[in-house]
């Protein structure tokens, strides 16, 4: 990820500033966000954690992810770092690599009880070295621990693995098995091939084994460009692309028999949208309706599994003109499929209080913005487990 | 509706905003080369303080190759998805008729006027010979 600092705007005045009453007039409800996006203060943060060799590599070589552009994501962003305009700390540094700024930003001011950390950057997930990726992820996940998930125990890593090594992803995820502060895998959807394929099949096994969720974030290096043609023209065009990797990842691993093989797989897509799950579900039926001698190693409606295995997070959701229209997606979906997610510190950020427009009960909102998180993940919040 | 003193002039130089709550209302006040602005200090979307946001212009353009600026330094855009709004009426740049953030008359007084007439300053006080931004609401 590119982090091109640009921060001039002008100066804010904040005194005499009271606090802003909270949105909304219910009793705010304390959540589970399954999309909390960390960085180091400084790129040395991680040193610690890599060997001398590892050390000397990077300062030697650099850090590079499988793209056109070294070390360098593929698309300029909407925004400085990618992130909200007022996310940046106080004391300096980019934003989310202030533990305690992001205490009162976001997890106290939210009510956060307990947040997954998602590493974008630094990440070994997709290095051209995969040797140097597998010791850049083991970094990455010790230094999650140390400077995050041990300090603030409402905060949850997730193991970074390099998956296109499976053998050493597979190690990583043993080495971590068992360990209270990761929660899940993390894995990314543009990968060098659909991630239904045989290659990645390890992996599944290694999570089934060790009872963890894959967190699947929006994202990735493949190599290739973002949409199934060539290169997009616009952010917008890119940004929209997420969706279709998620589309792409999810007909591949249904279709290549990846949930029959692994019936209690769990896999959270994060950050693709969801309105489009319905349709999907409805197209794979129906083509597997058509073409099931073709997959007759999947035996049942890819919408089964799609409902069976799979969750999704749910920003950055669709806003439909009609709320309502949002209201027949999760329907379809079912209630216990959506795992509220902010992408904090993001511009992309959904806020809590105001992001669904659509009326919930009680029971379907403590569903999304909690329940269903700690169903999938266990109860994993502080003085509960 | 009553006049509120919100601060010094000298306190809001061009360039710069102040958040200021009043009557409840978090409004943000802004001086944009010696005239001023005051907006609902929160983004109708999803409710972002728009104080942290950056000024910028509209982009407008016919026919591709050849586009305009306008309102240069006079759009506030938030901090979180980028809503533009006019600072002028509040009124946003993608959907102007549906979409507005609340504005408010916002200017400069004499002290000595401030002195003479009804108004609310409870922080600070008001000398005669100073100027002093004030937000009608």
């Amino acid at each position: 990820m590119s982090l091109d600092i640009a921060t001039s705007i002008d100066s804010v005045t904040t005194a005499d500033v009271a606090p802003a009453p909270a949105v909304g007039s219910r009793t705010p409800l304390a959540i589970v966000d399954c999309d909390i996006h960390p960085l180091p203060r400084r790129s040395s943060d991680l040193n610690p954690f890599l060997s001398a060799r590892w050390r000397r590599h990077l300062e030697t070589y650099g850090n590079g992810n499988r793209s056109p552009f070294f070390a360098n994501t593929p698309y300029p962003r909407f925004t400085p770092a990618l992130s909200r305009r007022d996310a940046w700390p106080p004391t300096g540094g980019l934003p989310g690599s202030d533990l305690e700024f992001m205490r009162s930003q976001h997890l106290d001011a939210n009510h956060v009880e307990l947040g997954m950390l998602q590493v974008l950057a630094p990440s070994g997930m997709a290095q051209r070295n995969v040797e140097f990726g597998a010791a850049l992820c083991t970094a990455v996940n010790d230094w999650q621990v140390a400077a995050w998930a041990e300090p603030e125990p409402r905060l949850k890593a997730s193991i970074t693995v390099a998956q296109e090594d499976a053998h050493a992803a597979v190690a990583e995820i043993e080495a971590r098995t068992g360990d209270p502060h990761f929660a899940q895998i993390a894995m990314a959807p543009r990968a060098f091939n659909p991630l239904g394929q045989r290659a990645y099949w390890p992996i599944y096994e290694a999570a089934v084994a060790a009872g963890l969720p894959i967190g699947v974030h929006a994202g990735g290096y493949s190599g290739a460009a973002d949409t199934g043609s060539g290169h997009p023209s616009f952010y917008a065009e890119d940004h929209h692309s997420n969706a279709m990797s998620m589309q792409t990842l999810l007909s591949s691993m249904i279709l290549e028999g990846v949930f029959e093989r692994f019936p209690t797989l769990r896999i959270v897509l994060v950050e693709g949208g969801f309105a489009w799950a319905a349709s999907l579900g409805w197209r794979l039926d129906q083509h597997w309706a058509r073409f099931r001698d073709e997959v007759p190693h999947v035996p049942l409606p890819p919408s089964t599994y799609l409902k069976r295995n799979v969750w999704i997070t749910t920003q950055p959701m669709e806003e439909p003109t009609m709320p309502r229209h949002l209201r027949e997606v999760v329907e379809w979906m079912g209630w216990d499929r959506l795992l509220f997610s902010t992408d904090y510190p993001h511009w992309d950020y959904d806020e809590p209080a105001q992001c669904f427009g659509v009326g919930f009960d009680d029971a379907q909102r403590a569903m999304i913005f909690r329940d269903n998180a700690l169903h999938l993940y266990g109860d994993l919040r502080p003085g509960r487990s | 509706m009553a006049r509120h003193v919100v601060a010094p002039l000298a306190e809001l130089p061009p360039g710069t905003r102040r958040q200021v709550t009043i009557e409840g209302r978090d409004i943000v006040v802004l001086n944009i080369g010696d005239e001023l602005f005051a907006l609902l200090d929160r983004c109708p979307h999803q409710g972002a303080s728009l104080a942290g946001g950056m000024l910028c212009g509209f982009v407008e353009s016919a026919v591709p190759g050849e586009y305009r600026m306008s309102h240069q330094g006079e759009v506030l855009r938030c901090p979180w998805h980028g809503w533009e709004f006019d600072v002028r009426t509040g009124r946003s740049w993608c959907d102007p008729r549906r979409i507005r953030v609340r504005s408010y008359d916002a200017h400069v007084e004499s002290g000595q006027t401030l002195v003479e007439g009804p108004y609310v300053a409870e922080t600070f006080p008001v000398a005669v010979e100073d100027a002093y931004v004030v937000v009608d609401l």
